[in-house]
């Protein structure tokens, strides 16, 4: 074990230094002329600790040494896995909804706050799940369609007093444009290209928002947009149809919460349709899937616009609940969000794709007092994530096999 | 005793992905010999060679340079050691003028003196060069790019060439005149070669023993005479019917 | 026509600034193929490290005594740096996904792209940190048109910089050798480069050149912030695509563009959109253009 490790000790040794070297300066120089030492220590020896702690515990991992954890744990693990086999996926799609629906009746409102949050970032999530883990194109930029279909609405409702049902169809129609008109350009680049560029759309699109004072009223926002309402019959003295502002938090749950259904039923039969398998065949090589008579254009483009609609109608669904929009809610930290929920929970996997949005959601909420740090690790963890486990928490299922395919989940 | 080979190659196995390329190589090339390898295209002539120089990662099996296992090594430290290639294709820096690419042959050397005198040899060798000393690379013709290649590996002073399909695209003349230096590369320098060949026909009659490879495994091997009486080696790599 | 210059000026100041940054970008392409997301923060560590150590010398009277030296000393340190922040960044994030997907060393790169910000965030505070202003050089005037001695330096010492690298790159053993692994990595292996070495120095020279921009940056707006990378990053990168990317001569050629068309775009046609007008170029490029003005050079043999 110790020959081994040799390279392992010495990585370790040298990265702890180098890291010092580059900590200091950062916590050590003062702008009052001194220097000191103790902060920079503090941190130093922290991170110095936990390295090594993971370091020793992968070592001993490695060298079996922890089978006494580690077995039971891996014997849980297939207990669990093989019982949850017995039940049929729909029954825990019955549970899941069940939980769903159920959900407002016992928790308060802070609670359905963070499931509204969660509802509309997997909404989102499954959006971009489109254009990323179906066609495989990488989108940086994707919170703009978010935003197109919030002013959409927004305007729709300050302007034209548009209810929010009849213009959600108006903000697809506005996001799905904005995506052919982001798509179009970018089609014929290659993934890295590609990815810059729609950030800098991203960034186009806010800086649009934020400048163009006469339509947007740039930072400042629109205010008094309109909450959902429905009309419903009602029976109380004779018949007569009544209206009602779903404004109260569990009623824009439900709102938000039919907005999901529809976009996870829409998904999923885009995954298992034909058009589903040309942009499996795009994401695998594309130059096979045009040489066997796919139309990469058209499909690209049609992801984009779906991806597009999806964030459009989430935007809406956005600016109907807050009831203000600004610039500000879409940044490329958002866009880099949603990226991170959908790469990090499992790409093109539904489920996965709901346990990211949970965990991007809730753990910071959970972890209040770590506020400040909330980006660092956020950025530490999509690194570490793509070094250790690149598939995702929770990995897609293919729909066949592929010869190359040696490493499971 | 028998003499310890230059390089040896024990059951050699390696993979792309999950298509086998070599299954079970074992050959061995002695002190100033010329060794070819020939065999039909996509055989794992050049995989082999690749797998020598570690740019390819051996599966199973074991390098010997020298008697020392060099299968784990990386392959930039080869050329210091005296193990150099010169790969498919010939591989000339596209960008680099003629001189500079000479000068990357010698990267890894200090002896400045002795790199400039080197160089000179390789002008009077490769005289067509020393007319394009500052010409891209990229814009020889193949002829050029062979020889530049070829000197590009001598500037490393090589203990073991290891030539890879050096005919490849040129004309019969050209060919000659290359297989000409070679020979003198091996016979002047007492520099060792492993030569990986195509034109099964003026391999043989350079080397002085021939490995034949299909497929991944060596079907035959002797002496290059020998091969080239063999009927079914006639048959199948020297273009009798 | 006292406008018009003006402008060129303050262009070419700004355009050797994004010169600076996009050499960055285009060398670590050149090599490995890979779009650095993190090399913004390059450019910002670079400024902080300016200021941290320019304020350290203000307060300790020495800005005041010798102005030049604390300013070259605080070039160098912060240039020294950020080389090995770059080579730390490599070996942790991008070295160990070299064979893995495209999108994976992407998302690394994104990742730690806001690793960094964040890192300078919690380090140095959430507030934009200001340049001491005892480092005030004056300025001269030439009918209506201002320069600031600071610009001169900045366009001095940007200039050295960039001669320098050139003569790094085409006058030098291991800028051949840099170039070599540039156009063909396995070769290079093959006559005994180490591309690992080669690598770590190409995003140690990056980031030193960013970092040099980032102080002068620092010094000519008067203060620097922890997201100070993220868009002049983008501007950068499209500099480095628009002169072909891969090839140290475009980039150099690309930032000058870039930087004169966001300054002649901010005073002719709208000051407010000015970020606008490097991104569009950007897309106009890669989608007419996609090699650049000089061509692309990278590894073309890769597989």
């Amino acid at each position: 074990m110790i020959r081994a490790s040799k390279d392992i000790w010495r990585g370790y040794l040298i990265g702890i230094v180098w890291l010092l070297a580059l900590l200091w300066p950062l916590l050590g120089i003062h702008s009052d002329g001194t220097l000191s030492f103790s902060r920079t220590l503090q941190v130093w020896l922290i991170i110095a600790v936990i390295t090594l702690l993971l370091i020793l515990i992968t070592l001993l991992y490695k060298n079996q040494k922890l089978t006494w954890i580690s077995g039971p744990v891996a014997r849980t693990r297939s207990a669990i896995g093989s019982s949850s086999q017995k039940v049929p996926t729909w029954g825990w799609i019955m549970l899941a909804a069940l939980f769903a629906l159920t959900f407002p009746l016992y928790t308060g409102r802070s609670a359905q706050d963070v499931a509204i949050n969660v509802l509309v970032y997997i909404c989102l999530g499954l959006g971009l799940n489109i254009v990323i883990g179906l066609a495989g194109m990488l989108d940086l930029g994707y919170i703009a369609f978010y935003g197109v279909g919030a002013y959409t609405y927004a305007l729709l409702s300050i302007h034209f007093q548009l209810s929010f049902w009849l213009a959600l169809p108006f903000a697809a129609f506005t996001a799905c444009i904005a995506g052919c008109i982001i798509g179009y350009p970018t089609l014929r680049m290659r993934g890295d290209y590609l990815a810059i560029v729609t950030l800098g759309f991203g960034e186009i699109v806010r800086i649009i928002l934020n400048n163009w004072m006469t339509l947007t009223n740039g930072p400042n926002g629109i205010l008094g947009i309109k909450a959902p309402g429905i009309y419903y019959p009602s029976f109380a003295d004779g018949f007569s149809i009544e209206h009602l502002w779903l404004k109260k938090l569990h009623y824009v749950y439900y709102v938000v919460l039919l907005l999901v259904v529809f976009t996870i039923i829409a998904v999923h039969r885009l995954n298992f349709s034909r058009i589903g398998r040309a942009w499996e065949a795009i994401r695998e090589d594309e130059t096979a899937a045009e040489l066997m008579g796919v139309n990469t254009f058209k499909l690209k483009l049609l992801a984009y616009a779906m991806g597009a609609i999806f964030g459009g109608l989430a935007g809406a669904f956005f600016a109907a609940r807050m009831r203000f929009v600004s610039p500000e809610s879409f940044t490329f930290i958002e866009s880099a969000m949603v990226l991170a929920m959908v790469v990090l929970g499992g790409m093109a996997s539904i489920p996965g794709i709901i346990l990211g949005a949970m965990a991007l959601v809730v753990l910071p909420e959970v972890f209040r007092e770590f506020e400040l740090y909330r980006m660092l690790a956020f950025g530490a963890s999509m690194t570490l994530m793509m070094l250790f486990r690149p598939a995702g928490l929770i990995p897609a299922k293919r729909m066949g096999k592929r010869s190359e395919e040696k490493e499971g989940a | 005793m028998t003499e310890q080979p230059v390089l040896e190659l024990q059951d050699i196995h390696t993979s792309y992905g999950n298509i086998k390329a070599l299954k079970g190589i074992s050959l061995s090339v002695f002190q100033g010999e010329i060794v070819t390898i020939i065999g039909a295209n996509g055989a794992g002539k050049s995989t082999t060679l690749m797998s020598i120089c570690n740019i390819v990662p051996i599966e199973k099996g074991a390098v010997f340079y020298y008697g020392e296992a060099i299968h784990k090594r990386p392959a930039d430290t080869l050329p210091a050691r005296g193990l150099i290639q010169v790969p498919e294709g010939r591989r000339i820096f596209p960008r680099l003028s003629v001189e500079d690419n000479l000068d990357m042959g010698a990267f890894f050397r200090k002896d400045h003196a002795g790199i400039a005198a080197d160089m000179g040899h390789v002008y009077n060798l490769f005289p067509v060069l020393k007319d394009r000393t500052r010409q891209k690379g990229g814009t020889l013709s193949g002829g050029e790019q062979q020889m530049l290649a070829i000197g590009r590996a001598l500037m490393g002073r090589p203990k073991l060439l290891l030539l890879d399909e050096p005919s490849l695209g040129l004309a019969p003349m050209i060919v000659q005149k290359i297989f000409e230096i070679i020979n003198n590369i091996n016979t002047i320098n007492k520099t060792t070669i492993l030569l990986v060949e195509q034109n099964a026909n003026i391999a043989l009659k350079t080397a002085k023993r021939g490995y034949v490879l299909e497929t991944g495994t060596i079907l035959f091997s002797d002496q290059s005479d020998a091969l080239l009486g063999n009927p079914d080696i006639r048959k199948a790599y020297l273009g009798e019917i | 026509m006292e406008f018009f210059i003006q402008q060129l000026i303050n262009g070419l100041t700004l355009g050797g600034i994004y010169a600076l940054i996009a050499l960055g970008y285009t060398m670590v392409y050149g090599v490995i193929q890979l779009i650095n997301f993190a090399h913004g923060e390059f450019f910002a560590a670079g400024g902080y490290i300016g200021v941290i150590l320019l304020s350290f010398f203000a307060a300790n009277g020495l800005l005041e005594s010798h102005p030049w030296i604390c300013l070259a000393a605080s070039l160098v340190l912060a240039m020294g740096y950020c080389a090995m922040l770059a080579m730390a960044v490599e070996k942790i994030a991008y070295k160990p996904l070299r064979h893995a997907s495209r999108l994976a060393v992407l998302l690394s790169a994104l990742g730690m792209s806001i690793f960094l910000q964040n890192g300078l965030m919690l380090t140095q505070g959430v507030y934009d940190k200001p340049y001491p202003t005892s480092f005030s050089l004056g300025r001269f005037e030439v009918g209506q048109i201002t320069v600031s001695y600071l610009q001169i330096t900045i366009v001095l010492i940007t200039i050295a910089l960039l001669i320098l690298l050139n003569i790094l790159i085409f006058r030098t053993r291991i800028g051949k050798a840099m170039r070599a692994t540039a156009q063909d990595k396995t070769m290079s292996s093959l006559v005994g480069i180490s591309s690992n070495r080669i690598i770590s120095l190409t995003f140690a020279l990056g980031a030193g050149l960013a970092a040099a921009a980032g102080i002068m940056v620092g010094l000519y707006y008067g203060s620097v912030s922890y997201y100070m990378g993220f868009v002049p990053g983008i501007k950068a990168f499209a500099a480095a695509v628009l002169g072909g990317i891969g090839s140290v001569t475009g980039a150099m050629l690309g930032g000058l563009i870039i930087g004169l068309v966001e300054i002649f775009g901010a005073g002719y046609i709208s000051g407010q959109y000015k970020d606008v007008f490097a991104f569009i170029i950007l897309i106009s490029v890669l989608y007419f253009m996609p090699n650049g003005i000089m061509g692309e050079n990278v590894d073309d043999t890769r597989v």
